[in-house]
Parts: C-alpha cells; sequence; structure tokens
C-alpha cells in the first residue's frame, strides 16, 4: 500500500499541470453544436500536437504510453483546469480500446493516429428505435454484396452523429440467426452515398442527437471490426469500457466537487450557508472522493492483471448518480436563479448530467447486472 | 501510488477471520446476551494468543509494529462476525495511546490479561465499560487512564455490545497520548465495523433471497429485490476505499497533519455509516417478517448496524467534519 504520488508522478502531475495552465483556450461554444463541433476539433488538435490527447495511448499513435495511474493524474488536472471538454470521447474512450482489441493491424495504423489528432471524429451508432436497452434487438441489415455490405434501416440518439466524420455500428449482417449472433460490428464513413443524417434537438434544445437513415448504403467490408458474425461480443468489449473508467473518470466529478464547494462559499455575502445544503455539498464532495479512491484501488488491480467485468456497472451507477446529485445540489444552492440560463453552467450540466442515468445503459440495466452478475442472483423472474 | 494489500495484510485477517469463523459464530454472539458480561469465553485470549491485542503496539513494547491499514481489515472482520468483545476500543485506541504515554499498563493490555474500553469524548457514557479494568478517557486536551470506577448500566438495544454510565474511579494523566488522534483512531475503528457489518447483511441477505420461493420463483429473481441488494452493493463498494485511505492518513502522519487526517477520518466514517444504514434497512426489507423476528440471527448485526452506524459520530456529524476541513464551515 502506498498512496502518495511518487517522486515522477508529482513532475508529471506538475508537467500536465503546467501545460494547460498555459494553453487554455478559454471558452469555446458547446460542442453539440456545428460550430462549436469544429471548435473543439480544434482544440483536440492543439492536445495532440503537445502529446497530450491519448496520453494512455502508445507513442506510435500519437500517445505517452503512460500507466493507469498516470492517466488518471491527467484526467484530474483536465477537468480541474477548466479546458474545454473532449468531442473525441466517444472515439477515445468507446471505439479505441475495441480498435486495440480486435482491429487489424492496418485498421489500428489507419484509424487511430486520426482518431488522436481529430481528424477523425467517431459518434456511436447502436441504438435504434425499437433497440436500446435491448440492443440484440437491432434490425438494421447489413448483407454481404462482393467487397461490400449494404446497409438498410434506422439507428437513433446518435450524438453528434451529424457532424461526426466516422460512426461505429452494430448491425446485423445475418437477419436468419438468433439474437445476439449474426451481429457485426461496422466503421461506416459518415459521408457515405446512401446515408441521411437528420439532426434532433435534445432537452437542452441542442441539435446533438442524428438519427441515420440507411437506405442501400455501401460500406467496404474492410471497415468490420473483428469477425462478421461476432458483433456482440466485440461490442460488449467495448461496453466495459464504456461503463468504467474510460468514458468518466473520477477528475470529472472531483473538479465538479470543487466548483459546487466554491459555489457554495459564494453565494451569501457574509460566508453561510443554509445547514442541510451545506450537508448536500459535503456529501456530494465526499462521494467524489470515495470514486476516486475507489478508481485508485481499482487501477492497481488492474495493472497486477485483473480484468474490470460485471464491476464496471457499479461505478456506472455511483457516477452517473453522483453527477445528477452534484448539479441538483448546486441549483438549489442557486435557489429561484437556476432556472435563468443565461451564463448557467449549472443548469446546463444538470441537463447533461440527467441523462447519465440513461445513456451507457441505463442504471436499471447497470442493477441488473449487478444483481445477477456480481452478487450472483437468480437470472429474470 | 499503489493501493493495494500486501500478502501479508491478507494472510493475517484471513488468520483472523478464521477464528471468528470457529470462536465467534452466530450462537456465540446470541449467547453473549444472555450473559452477566456479554462476553464470548476464551475469544480475548484467544487474541491475544495470535497477535491481534499486540498488534498495533510497537515492537520494543512487545507488540507486532503493525500499521492502522492492516487493523481495518481485521476490525471490518470483527463487524463481519459481531465480535461482542471490545476489539477496537482497547486495541485501536487504548493500546496506541498507553504506547505514546508509556504507561506501565501496556504491558497487561498486550498480554490480554486486561480489557480497556475508551471515553473518547469524555461523555461518561462508555462502551463495555462494566467489563473492562480501565478506561482511556479524554480530559480536556488530553487522556487520562481510569480505573476503580463505578458503573451503571444503560439497556442499550444491542445487548452484545452495552454501554454503562461511569463515575468516580482513579485517574491518571496519560501525558504525551495525543487525544486528537486517539478521536480519530476511534472513529476510523467503527468505520471499519460498519463496512463488515454492511457485507455480512448482504452476504446473509442475497443467501436468503436466492433460497426462499413466492410465486414458484426464488423472490431474488424479482427485480425489485435485486434493485434493493445492488445499491447496498454499491454503497459498500464506495465506502471501503476511503477507509483504507483514512488509516493511510492515521498511519503516516509525515504526510496527514491532523486537519487532513481528521477530514479523512470523518469522510470515511459517514460513508462507512451511510452505507450500513442502507445496509440494514435493505436487509431487513429482503427478509420480510422472518428478518424482523427476535429469533433470526439477522437481527445481531441489524441491531450492531444501528449502534455502530451512531457510535463515535453519525453520518452528519462527520460531514460537518469534514465541512470544516475543506472551508465550508
Ligand atoms: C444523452 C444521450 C446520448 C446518447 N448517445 C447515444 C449514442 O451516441 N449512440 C447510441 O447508439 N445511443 C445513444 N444514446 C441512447 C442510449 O444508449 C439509450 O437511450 C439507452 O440504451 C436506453 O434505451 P432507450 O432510450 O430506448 O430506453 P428503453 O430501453 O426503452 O428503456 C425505457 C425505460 O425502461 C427501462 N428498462 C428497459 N429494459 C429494462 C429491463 N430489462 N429491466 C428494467 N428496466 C428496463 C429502462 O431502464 C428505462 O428506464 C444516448 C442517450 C442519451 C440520453
Amino acid at each position: 500500500m502506498d498512496l502518495e504520488l511518487s517522486q515522477r508522478q508529482v513532475e508529471f502531475r506538475d508537467e500536465i499541470r503546467t501545460w494547460l495552465t498555459e494553453h487554455h483556450p478559454g471558452r469555446i461554444a458547446s460542442m453539440d453544436t456545428p460550430d462549436g463541433f469544429e471548435a473543439h476539433r480544434e482544440w483536440e488538435k492543439v492536445l495532440f500536437d503537445a502529446g497530450w490527447s491519448v496520453p494512455a495511448w502508445p507513442v506510435a499513435y500519437g500517445g505517452r504510453d503512460c500507466d493507469l495511474i498516470e492517466w488518471l493524474i491527467y484526467e484530474e488536472e483536465y477537468w480541474l483546469s477548466g479546458v474545454p471538454g473532449r468531442v473525441s470521447a466517444n472515439g477515445v474512450s468507446l471505439l479505441a480500446p475495441t480498435i486495440f482489441n480486435f482491429g487489424s493491424r492496418q485498421q489500428q495504423d489507419h484509424f487511430l493516429p486520426k482518431m488522436a489528432s481529430g481528424e477523425h471524429i467517431w459518434a456511436q451508432g447502436w441504438s435504434e428505435p425499437e433497440a436500446g436497452s435491448d440492443l440484440a434487438g437491432i434490425k438494421t441489415k447489413a448483407i454481404r454484396d462482393g467487397d461490400d455490405f449494404v446497409l438498410n434501416g434506422q439507428k437513433t440518439w446518435c450524438s453528434r452523429g451529424a457532424y461526426a466524420d466516422w460512426i461505429f455500428c452494430i448491425v446485423r449482417t445475418d437477419p436468419d440467426a438468433e439474437r445476439h449472433r449474426g451481429l457485426t460490428y461496422l466503421l461506416v464513413p459518415a459521408d457515405s452515398p446512401g446515408l441521411e443524417r437528420r439532426p434532433i434537438n435534445r432537452l437542452d434544445g441542442e441539435p446533438s442527437f442524428a438519427e441515420l437513415f440507411f437506405d442501400d448504403c455501401r460500406v467496404s467490408a474492410d471497415h468490420v471490426l473483428g469477425e462478421e458474425g461476432q458483433g456482440w461480443g466485440v461490442a460488449m468489449a467495448a461496453a466495459g469500457s464504456e461503463r468504467g473508467l474510460s468514458l468518466r473518470s473520477p477528475g470529472r466529478f472531483m473538479a465538479a466537487a470543487e466548483r459546487l464547494t466554491e459555489l457554495a462559499r459564494s453565494i451569501r455575502a457574509d460566508g453561510s450557508i443554509d445547514v442541510r445544503l451545506r450537508d448536500e455539498v459535503v456529501d456530494a464532495w465526499i462521494r467524489a472522493q470515495a470514486y476516486r479512491w475507489q478508481t485508485y484501488q481499482l487501477a492497481a488491480g488492474l495493472m497486477g492483471g485483473d480484468e474490470i467485468g460485471s464491476e464496471a456497472s457499479l461505478g456506472k451507477v455511483f457516477w452517473s448518480e453522483l453527477d445528477v446529485e452534484l448539479h441538483a445540489t448546486a441549483l438549489r444552492l442557486l435557489g429561484d436563479r437556476a432556472e435563468i440560463v443565461d451564463d448557467n453552467d449549472w443548469l446546463d450540466g444538470y441537463l447533461f448530467a440527467l441523462s447519465g442515468p440513461i445513456y451507457a445503459g441505463t442504471n436499471e440495466i447497470q442493477r441488473n447486472i449487478i444483481a445477477e452478475r456480481v452478487l450472483g442472483l437468480p437470472r429474470r423472474g | 501510488m499503489r493501493f493495494e494489500f500486501t500478502d501479508e495484510h491478507d494472510m493475517f485477517r484471513n488468520t483472523v477471520r478464521d477464528l471468528f469463523a470457529d470462536r465467534c459464530p452466530p450462537d456465540a454472539v446470541r449467547a453473549s446476551w444472555e450473559t452477566t458480561d456479554a462476553r464470548v469465553p476464551d475469544l480475548w485470549g484467544a487474541l491475544a494468543e495470535i497477535g491481534v491485542l499486540a498488534a498495533l503496539a510497537p515492537e520494543e513494547a512487545g507488540g507486532l509494529g503493525m500499521d492502522e491499514v492492516a487493523f481495518v481489515r481485521i476490525l471490518e472482520e470483527v463487524g463481519y462476525a459481531a465480535v461482542p468483545e471490545p476489539l477496537m476500543e482497547h486495541a485501536f485506541v487504548a493500546i496506541p495511546a498507553l504506547a505514546e504515554a508509556r504507561s506501565d499498563a501496556l504491558d497487561s493490555a498486550i498480554a490480554g490479561s486486561t480489557t480497556i474500553t475508551i471515553d473518547i469524548d469524555g461523555s461518561g457514557t462508555v462502551a463495555s465499560a462494566a467489563i473492562a479494568d480501565a478506561i482511556v478517557t479524554r480530559v480536556d486536551d488530553g487522556l487520562a487512564f481510569t480505573t476503580q470506577y463505578d458503573t451503571t448500566a444503560l439497556t442499550t438495544i444491542d445487548q452484545s455490545r452495552r454501554l454503562a454510565a461511569v463515575k468516580g474511579g482513579v485517574t491518571v494523566g496519560l501525558d504525551g497520548a495525543d487525544a486528537a488522534l486517539a478521536y480519530d483512531r476511534a472513529v476510523l475503528g467503527a468505520a471499519a465495523q460498519c463496512i463488515g457489518i454492511a457485507r455480512r447483511l448482504l452476504d446473509a441477505t442475497v443467501a436468503y433471497v436466492g433460497d426462499r420461493q413466492q410465486f414458484g420463483k426464488p423472490v431474488g429473481s424479482y427485480q425489485a429485490v435485486k434493485h434493493h441488494l445492488a445499491d447496498v452493493r454499491i454503497a459498500v463498494e464506495f465506502a471501503a476505499p476511503l477507509v483504507y485511505r483514512a488509516a493511510w492518513s492515521v498511519a503516516h502522519p509525515e504526510t496527514h497533519e491532523p486537519l487532513a487526517r481528521a477530514r479523512d477520518v470523518s469522510m470515511a466514517k459517514a460513508q462507512a455509516s451511510d452505507a450500513v444504514d442502507l445496509a440494514a434497512r435493505k436487509a431487513l426489507q429482503c427478509h420480510g417478517a422472518i428478518g424482523y423476528t427476535f429469533e433470526y440471527d439477522l437481527q445481531l448485526w441489524l441491531k450492531r448496524a444501528w449502534a455502530l452506524s451512531a457510535a463515535y459520530g453519525d453520518a452528519r456529524r462527520h460531514r460537518d467534519r469534514v465541512a470544516t476541513a475543506i472551508g465550508l464551515a
């Protein structure tokens, strides 16, 4: 047991902290709008040029070969500094682990550097109108025709799918096979003929979601990730990373908890706070720390060769509910000013936090997984 | 940074776990309710024998010189088995205080020929006071050693952890002992036990709902029951690391000044108290009426949960301490 940062880790932390301070681009528009999306792409390039876009990746693909602990330190500093969020996050945290695990050498060499630099921004095309939680029920068909697959069907809720360059999809390549079989993981260029993308406004009014309509859309068979027909297994490997560490590391919530305590301190001229609200603020702050230390413990296990399986669901529920509470507490502190949208990051943050218990597998689904696979309770009654 | 227990930590923990499984099964806990002293026969001696009582005493004083990181795992087991003895008070708080003060009482405490409890805030309401030989008591800003005191039993809901009102006695100052540190140790020790109790409540309930059938299926296959228990699992998962982290802070005064230590310890107790409260509520609910009986063993852990969730400060009080530490008071 050693819970202090080593000399090297301290130097690493100071290096990224200094770099972020010196390169902070200030406020840029929301990544869920067309202009903001491009502004965020430029920020990706700035990070990449300095080697800070994907520090945990191998040097050959634009990373620094950081270990898990360094990556967690990097994340803490990143979010604490208040620089813009990562428009590349879906690619980097959901797709990249899959490419590293299942991609051919050519796919790795081609896609990873472009993902790291922001040249390719990826969107996730999994959900369909009739297949949300029950993902294995997807119907979008991809039928082999020579060197291509021909896609027909519809995807939905595809975040930033209207602006993205590429979309990683799960499609049905064998319509006769039983549910989980016959699925294939396919990488689709967003400008493919026969693919129409229609934005849908989210709860906050921003056109972030896209519906994708495939009408005889041809995609090269070279873009299958893993084996044809093995898409379920390939996708589930990424779902582990989606729920777990890589999508939402503790740094994000620690930073939000710090901002929440600042808000609490500043809200009344004399510095006093309603005791009940103060209790909620402290509770949120403690839970962010709990997530942090649970993660350091998890990281030690992973570095020692453990695998993260269904346990990832514990973290998914915890961080998403913490995020909602953090922001709800901030809005309670703001009282009757909370509804004013202008310059109100807390309201924006609250609206986004509310989606956490829904995306990446709803929290009800996560609790089913925890009960059945972590606790070993009997399958569905 | 390496958040990982050593093999040595695990071995020590396993030895104690086996001892409790053997000498302190639920029947022994239940039996302690009926006795005058609420003790488990021969357990104290066995704990002395395998070095548990002496674990935190320095080696030069005949102890094992272990640190708090190793010992909170032992205290988890104390909670898991609902051990009636005041092991935390004696070995985790009193012995280090006696060692700091180079007290003559240390040798017999290490040997287990005495039992020492604590009155960490000087309130006069003391766990296991009636069976203890002495009390490490908070007096003003320091600690003192009290013997030959009078006790009046208080009827508590957990009769395997009895409280008494203490009066009088002979008091000798423990110069050199750190009262604030002793308080933090007691808080941390209670938090560690809460984790163990929560784990036991969860294990017992998972086993029960897998077995109990209604509507032709195990009740554990129903989603409402599953989600209750998933929530308990999550609460324990995110409370335990704060206990280990706080143990590290207590064990490393060179990098953790008292305010940081207090913050870490109070974070741990706040989360652990909340976790065990949730575990108790959900365990009872998922058992149905059988859990609501005196005969069924679940009550032993429910009552310990209620006692320790509040002992040495409840969640709310510890969040107040954290508030002070992070500048929100
Ligand atoms: C902000 C946001 C971004 C998203 N981004 C993307 C994206 O980029 N790409 C993408 O593919 N998808 C995306 N999604 C979609 C997301 O993955 C789905 O919303 C999610 O899988 C749930 O599916 P659904 O919305 O169809 O809800 P449903 O599955 O219809 O669920 C409705 C309710 O029923 C509950 N329920 C369903 N099944 C069970 C069960 N077995 N047991 C208990 N309760 C159950 C659910 O928990 C939920 O409360 C996004 C969603 C949001 C909100």
